[in-house]
């Protein structure tokens, strides 16, 4: 009973977040387009679909993932568990091994379930004519998600500044766009912004947070901010070096 | 029917094949590292059982109506030829998706309570509400902004590159004069602004686009609309930092 309730929340949530788009598109739709939508049927239908969708994705993210990934965040920050575990002290950076570990797979996996990287590698898919792999360009992405993750958390510990690392991912897309071939840049700059939604985002909130509370010295409402703008750079770089060695390999051959 | 059904049973199965990763990495770490049994196993599992369906059902909207509903709009704008209708369309989807933004409410009220202990504005509950309120139409208004432009740009051709590194340079400059509370909430801000629902939206404008003007690509001009849309709110929200 108390499912069908959260259920309920949520999709009236869901509702409140799409009525804006709905009221752009109908809006343009009816009053400067002025034409009928074709197959009206099929998209009220798929509309309904992407509706109870997400309600039931972010519910279920909700109920299983969201307080999962906290408390386990919280436990491999932990004092008792960095000591026992590693045999460092929560003072010392090598003490949170096991967090950068579990940072790049967890980033890894929710890359691979984030529903808006699905719609955008399939979309590569069908207009490049199979020319891009969609999974591939899903695995491209998780791996950047991953590492820059990883990355991130080891930033949070380190206590070192955020805009250092994040210039110089920049002059590094800089000049690995000098060199991609033409066709993936736009692609390649899109996945950064795709990969953080609505699973990825919430948990890894959640570890930077809990790092940010459990090392001495950090503040969680200033030092727990940044582990997104990884998330969403370093994939740019792991699609642009995919694309470049996919290239280096179809002209060697 | 038959036919239907097998589909959405294959979609069911590759949706799970998609969320086999978190399962396998939360086991393993759970079980094996933190040694801790699963806290609360029943909503667990029926959690993993909404999430497979919903993603199978927005998976199967997607095809239906979103992708659908972008290039259909894309089309009808390209025949009907009007640019300013096209850019305000591009704006209003732009700051529509994003002023309702969950994530970005959240960010917001957070920004808002580390400048009033930072002392940029007074610690009071309504000087904190006016603050998140800017900062949200600010970054709503950045993302109007970066359809716009985005829109133009497969419009006439321009290239991508230069826009995203004049981006990239912006923001580096932006960071030497923003105060340092406001740079971690601008960087992440560019991130949380696409949501589920707006990118295959936008995606699918893009591309359809391109495929309806002449002499575009729809590969090499299609995209980047995303990622406009994720660079111009971190220059803004340092805009915002400086300006309060």
């Amino acid at each position: 009973m108390d499912v069908l309730i959260q259920l309920g929340a949520t999709l009236l949530n869901s509702i409140r977040d799409i009525l804006p788009i709905m009221a752009v598109l109908i809006g343009f739709q009816l009053l400067v387009l002025r034409k009928p939508v074709p197959n009206p049927q099929r998209v009220i239908v798929g509309f309904f679909a992407v509706l109870f969708g997400i309600t039931l994705f972010i519910q279920g993210l909700e109920m299983a993932l969201f307080p999962l990934g906290e408390v386990m965040a919280a436990q491999l920050t932990n004092p008792d568990f960095i000591i026992q575990a590693t045999g460092y002290t929560a003072n010392q950076w090598q003490g949170y091994l096991w967090v950068y570990l579990f940072a790049a797979a967890i980033g890894f996996a929710t890359t691979l379930a984030e529903p808006s990287l699905i719609a955008v590698a399939t979309k590569a898919e069908q207009i490049s004519a199979g020319g891009i792999n969609a999974l591939g360009l899903r695995l491209a992405v998780a791996l950047g998600v991953s590492f820059g993750i990883a990355l991130g958390t080891y930033r949070i510990v380190s206590g070192t500044e955020l805009w250092m690392y994040i210039i110089t991912g920049y002059l590094l897309v800089l000049i690995q766009t000098a060199f991609a071939p033409k066709l993936i840049i736009g692609l390649a700059y899109d996945s950064g912004g795709v990969t953080t939604s609505t699973v990825t985002v919430p948990l890894v909130a959640a570890l930077g947070l809990g790092l940010a509370s459990s090392v001495p010295g950090r503040s969680p409402l200033i030092d727990g901010f940044g582990l997104i703008a990884f998330a969403s750079l370093f994939p740019i770089m792991a699609v642009l070096g995919y694309a470049q060695i996919a290239e280096w390999r179809s002209r060697t051959k | 029917m038959i036919r239907i059904k097998s589909g959405f049973l294959k979609q069911l199965f590759s949706s799970f094949i998609d969320l086999l990763p978190i399962l396998v990495v939360v086991s393993i770490f759970q079980l094996l590292i933190i040694k801790q049994p699963f806290p609360d196993l029943a909503n667990l599992i029926t959690g993993i059982i909404l999430v497979t369906l919903g993603l199978t059902l927005f998976m199967y909207g997607l095809e239906l109506a979103l992708f659908p509903i972008g290039d259909n709009m894309a089309y009808a704008f390209a025949r009907k030829g009007s640019v300013f209708w096209l850019v305000t369309f591009a704006f209003a989807l732009g700051f529509g998706t994003t002023i309702a933004e969950p994530a970005l409410l959240a960010i917001s009220l957070k920004a808002a309570s580390i400048a009033a202990e930072g002392g940029v504005i007074t610690n009071s509950q309504a000087a904190q509400d006016s603050y998140a309120l800017g900062l949200r139409l600010t970054i709503a208004v950045s993302v109007g902004t970066a359809i716009i432009i985005g829109v133009l740009r497969i419009l006439k051709g321009w290239s991508l590159q230069y826009l995203i590194i004049g981006g990239y340079l912006g923001i580096i400059i932006m960071t030497a004069f923003a105060p340092p509370e406001i740079i971690g909430i601008a960087y992440d801000s560019g991130g949380i602004t696409t949501s589920t629902i707006t990118v295959p939206l936008v995606t699918a404008l893009g591309i359809g686009l391109a495929s309806s003007i002449q002499g575009r690509n729809p590969v090499t001009d299609g995209f980047g609309l995303i990622a406009l849309a994720s660079l111009t709110p971190m220059i803004f929200v340092m805009l915002y930092g400086i300006l309060i």
